[in-house]
Formats: C-alpha cells, structure tokens, sequence
C-alpha cells in the first residue's frame, strides 16, 4: 500500500475523533453565527454602496484573523501532545508509518474540519443574505476568495498548532503555548507595528518596511490580500489602509501564507522525527 | 529454544546499555530471541523491562551496545514490519470503537482491513466491536491491544505486561493465543512480573534485575542451577521434638514441629535418615522451593553483586 493510503488512514481518524469530540459541530456552529451577524449588521437597512456580500466579506476577513487561527489552534494543540500524554501515540508510531506521513495525515484531517466548518458557515451566511437582499455576483466571488483563502489561513494554524504540540512534552503545555501564539500573532504584533508607525512618524520604518512586516504575519496577510481584491468597494481603517497602497502585488501576501505553511510543516516535520513516544 | 538449530535469530541484543541521568536503566544486556521462541522477560518494578521494549521498538537510542530486529536497526522500515508491540498501559482513543481500531491499525500496518477484523473474535471482543474503547473495561482493551498486535502475523511479538488486568480465565485464553502464533512461527517477548504466571505456558525466562541481566534459560535449568535448599517439615510425636532437633538440628516452630533445610543433593539421604526414626514422627512434609524462592533468589544476585 502507498504512503497515500497510510496518510488517508490517520486523516480519517483524527477527522472522526474530532467530529466525535464536537470540534466541528462547535467550530462550525461558532462561525455560522458571526459569519451572519457581520453580514446582517453591515447591510443595516440602508441603501447600500456596495452589495452586501461585499460588504460581508469585508468584516468577515476581519474577524475571520481572530477565529480561524484560535479554531485551529485548538483543535490541533493536543493532536500529537495529548496523544503522547495518553499513551496512544506509542501503538502507532511502532507501526510503519513514517513520521512525515503521520503528520502529514493529521494535518489533513484537522484541515478537513476547517474547511467543513468555514464552508457550512459562509454558505450559510450568504445563502441567507442573497435570499434577504438579492444577488451580488462581484460580492459571491470576494466570499469564494474569504473561504479559501480562510483555509489557507487555517492550514497555516494547524501546522503552527501541529509543531507546537510536536514540541511540546504535555498536552496542558502545549495549550499554554498554543495561546502564547494567538495573542502574539493576532493582537500583539499588529500592537506593535502601530506603535512603530506612531513613534516613526512617516520615516523609513512606516515607508518602506512597515508593508513587509505586514505581510510577513499570516492573519495580516491573509487580510490584505481579501481586502485588495475588494478594489475600495468597502471602507477600510485603520492597518488595512495599506491594503490599498502595497508597493507590491498582493499575490506575494497569499506566497506568504503558503511559505508559513510549509515552514511550519517542515519545523513540524523535523521534530516529530525526534519524538519519543 | 532447541539446541543446535542453526535458525537466524528475529531478535539479538547484544550489550545493551541505557542511561537516564545518572540511572543506570540497562546495564549490558544480552540476549537472542529466535523464530517460534516464547521468552518472559521478568523483573521487579523499575527493572528496565519497558525500557528494553522501548530499545527494540527503535524508540530510545542505547547508549552502548547493538539491537537488531529482522536484521535490521530498530525502528527501520523494515524492522517495524516485522514487529507488533502491546504497550504496559494500551491506550487507544475513546471516541473510536473496536472495529474502528483494528482497521485503523490494518491500514497502518498495510493489512486488507477485512483479513484483520476477525481478531476481535479472536480476542473475544465480537459483541464489543460496535462500542466506543472509552467504555471498555481494563481487561478489553487489553484483548483489542492484543487483537492490534496479531494484526498482519508479525515476526516478533513485543507484549510488556499482556496480562495485567486479565483475570485467570483470560489470562489462560491469552496464552493459548501465544502459543498459537508461536506454532506459527512468531517469536514472542513478553514481560512479566511472576514467574509463576508465566510457568507451563513460556519456554524461557530471562531476569532483569536493576538493568542487569541476572538469569536467561529454561525455568527448570535455572531452578537447578540456584540450588536452592529444600524445606523438610517434621511433626515430633508427643515429647519428641527436642530430640529430634537435637538429632539432626534445623529450628522448632509452632510446638512440635521442626524445620530442617537441605541441599537439593542431600535430600534423599536425609529422609532416608529420618525414616530410620519414625516411631518419634507423626508427620514429613516436603516443600521443594517455589518458583517465586527461584525468583527472588535470581533478582537477589544483582543486588549482592552491587554491594560486593
Ligand atoms: N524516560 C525516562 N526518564 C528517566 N528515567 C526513566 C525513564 N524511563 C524509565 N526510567 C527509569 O528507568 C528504570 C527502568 O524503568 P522501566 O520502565 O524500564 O521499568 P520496568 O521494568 O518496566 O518496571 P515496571 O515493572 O514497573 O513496569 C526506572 O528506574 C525508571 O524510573
Ligand atoms: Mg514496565
């Protein structure tokens, strides 16, 4: 049998461990409810400048740099750690499977669920809208590019979430660290480029590096690049301002997630390697 | 183990040594295991056995020596096809049920999942095969292990501690199972902490004691060869039991009895000196050592080598 089939084994598994633990009726459920409060109280009953799921997809890539990242990192913190804790993870590393093919598979499964979650949620959100406000055919598309690149985005966390619970000796350490990890790439480190604008006061920082920093954080990059290709059809403030002013093609804030990806992968990869079970 | 076969071993461990800080765990550990051999490794708590199994199993690197499994180095490819390992403490996801289980592990093991699937009526889990291993009791899920570590008829079976937990009736299937594969021509390690537990069902024995390995071959060589003094119970005759611990020494206890040890040798010729005054005995029991006396006795060298 080839690695694939091994692979498709320890995917389907951690898929059904999840689905039966009620991580993907939760995540599921907790991204169907903001997807349709963003885009029910952006329409607002007015008259609108732009269609709705524009306007959706405007907040909704805004949220969504919060709640895909803490989705995935709490369903991927405990999948190696936790199993080391319990004393399965030894069965199956005796059997041969290579690691890579082990991780790989657990990526996949924990993916699966994001991506049956953000699916069932968008479609839900916007099935809702177009049936309350009509078609909006550029908006459907904008919501198309949320959802995958959303995945991406989640993938990008199941890795990070992956490599964390690789490294970590306890399931309760890796859940600290998982935390660790959101705060810092989701709040703290969008903190601290403001206050490096604040402080430069237009200079070299704000001018020419601030946009690569940017982009080098995922849940940045993954914003910019929705909120680029929504063309000024939907207001933006604050760090998203940049969106529209990048002196590069947004393509490179989407190349970006996939290097972490990759990165995390192979950071992952290597350290599961080593683990002893 | 018959002597002479010139069969290749599955398992050769030769000098191995481990160290966890500054605890010795495996102090030059040396033995084979060959193709159809069931050994017991045995051992007090903290002997090193699981750390022995984690050696073979490719999972911990020793410090000293050389392991090879099917002739490979542990945890190769091809040494993880070739064998099957049953944790001390088998855990499998709750969530998951047998069936579950044992496809997950055919498919990861390369194993047609329907060829695998009739173990759980091996290990007698057939009615349990549709619930959730979360709501199994100790004793099934140390069967589904089992069942897991059958899967694909591996060359060499890794059992540490198979049968805690099981109670005797499980306990005798257990071992009717591992003598089956051993028929087949699996060889079989397993750990344990009795060797009464393990008599009349294992070939061989080996004796971990604080990592080192103090005793490996039949149980019947190795009771011999410790030479252990048998106990000779005499019950005096009323008034008696003075003289007789006069005659031929020993300690009286509980009123008229006196105990008398001897060597396995010196046996016959001192019932035969004892009959010679049985109008003062009213009884003679004979208590050859126990297999828990031959235990100890082995388990006990190591720590009188430490203090020599
Ligand atoms: N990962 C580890 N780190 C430090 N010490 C360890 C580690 N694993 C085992 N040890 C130590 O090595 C020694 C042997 O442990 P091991 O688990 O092999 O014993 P055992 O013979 O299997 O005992 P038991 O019958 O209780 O299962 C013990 O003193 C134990 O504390
Ligand atoms: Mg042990």
């Amino acid at each position: 049998m080839s690695p694939f089939t091994k692979i498709a084994a320890v995917a389907s598994i951690e898929f059904r461990v999840a689905l039966r633990n009620r991580w993907l009726i939760l995540a599921t459920g907790v991204m169907t409810l903001f997807s349709l409060a963003l885009t029910f109280s952006g329409a607002g009953g007015l008259e609108l400048k732009a269609g709705i799921l524009t306007l959706a997809a405007a907040s909704l890539a805004t949220l969504s740099v919060y709640l895909i990242p803490l989705i995935a990192l709490l369903i991927s913190y405990d999948s190696i750690a936790g199993e080391v804790e319990r004393g399965t993870m030894a069965l199956v590393m005796a059997t041969p499977i290579s690691r890579g093919a082990l991780l790989a598979g657990k990526a996949l499964g924990l993916i699966a669920v994001l991506a049956i979650a953000i699916a069932a949620s968008l479609t839900i959100s916007s099935a809702a809208a177009i049936f309350a406000y009509g078609m909006d055919m550029s908006g459907l598309a904008a919501i198309v590019r949320l959802g995958l690149t959303g995945l991406l985005l989640g993938a990008v966390f199941v890795a990070i979430g992956l490599m964390i619970s690789v490294a970590s000796p306890r399931a309760g350490q890796a859940a600290a660290v998982a935390i660790g990890v959101w705060l810092v790439a989701t709040v703290l480190y969008d903190l601290a480029l403001l206050a490096g604008i604040l402080a430069d006061k237009e200079g070299v920082f704000t001018k020419a590096l601030f946009p690569y920093f940017v982009t080098a954080n995922p849940g940045d990059a993954f914003r910019i690049f929705n909120l680029a290709g929504l063309e000024n059809a939907a207001p933006v403030s604050g760090l998203d301002g940049i969106a529209n002013t990048l002196p590069f093609s947004p393509l490179y804030a989407l190349a970006g997630l996939f290097a972490w990806l990759v990165a995390a992968l192979t950071a992952g990869y290597f350290q599961i390697r080593r683990l002893t079970p | 183990m018959t002597a002479g076969t010139a069969q290749t071993p599955i398992l050769k461990i030769d000098g191995v040594g481990v160290t966890f800080a500054d605890l010795k765990a495996l102090q030059d550990v040396s033995f084979d295991v060959a193709p159809g051999e069931k050994l017991a490794l045995l051992g007090h708590n903290g002997a090193g056995k699981s750390t022995l199994f984690k050696c073979v199993l490719g999972f911990l690197k020793p410090a000293a020596g050389r392991i090879t499994v099917a002739g490979d180095a542990p945890g190769s490819n091809h040494a993880r096809r070739s064998v099957s390992y049953l944790p001390e403490q088998v855990a499998f996801p709750r969530m998951l049920t047998g069936i579950e289980i044992i496809t997950y592990f055919a498919r990861l093991k390369s194993v047609d999942p329907r060829e695998a699937l009739p173990l759980l009526d091996l290990v007698g889990l057939a009615q349990a095969g549709r619930r959730r291993v979360g709501d199994y009791s100790k004793g099934m899920r140390q069967r589904l292990g089992l069942a897991q570590a059958l899967i694909g008829k591996p060359d060499l079976l890794l059992l540490d501690e198979p049968t805690s937990g099981l109670d005797p009736v499980s306990r005798r299937e257990f071992y009717e199972i591992i003598d089956r594969v051993a028929q087949e021509g699996a060889a079989v390690l397993l750990s344990s902490h009795a060797l009464s537990e393990v008599e009349g069902h294992i070939d061989r024995i080996a004796i971990l004691s604080k990592g080192r390995l103090v005793a490996d071959g039949q149980i019947k060589t190795l009771a011999e060869a410790a030479r252990l003094p048998i106990t000779i119970r005499i019950k005096a005759r009323e008034g008696q039991a003075d003289a007789l611990r006069d005659r031929f020494g020993g300690t009286r206890i509980n009123g008229r009895s006196v105990e008398l040890s001897c060597e396995p040798a010196g046996k016959i010729d001192l019932v035969s000196r004892l009959t010679e005054r049985r109008e003062e005995i009213d009884d003679i029991d004979i208590a050859l050592p126990s297999l828990d006396d031959i235990y100890r006795f082995y388990s006990n060298l190591a720590e009188k080598g430490d203090a020599a």
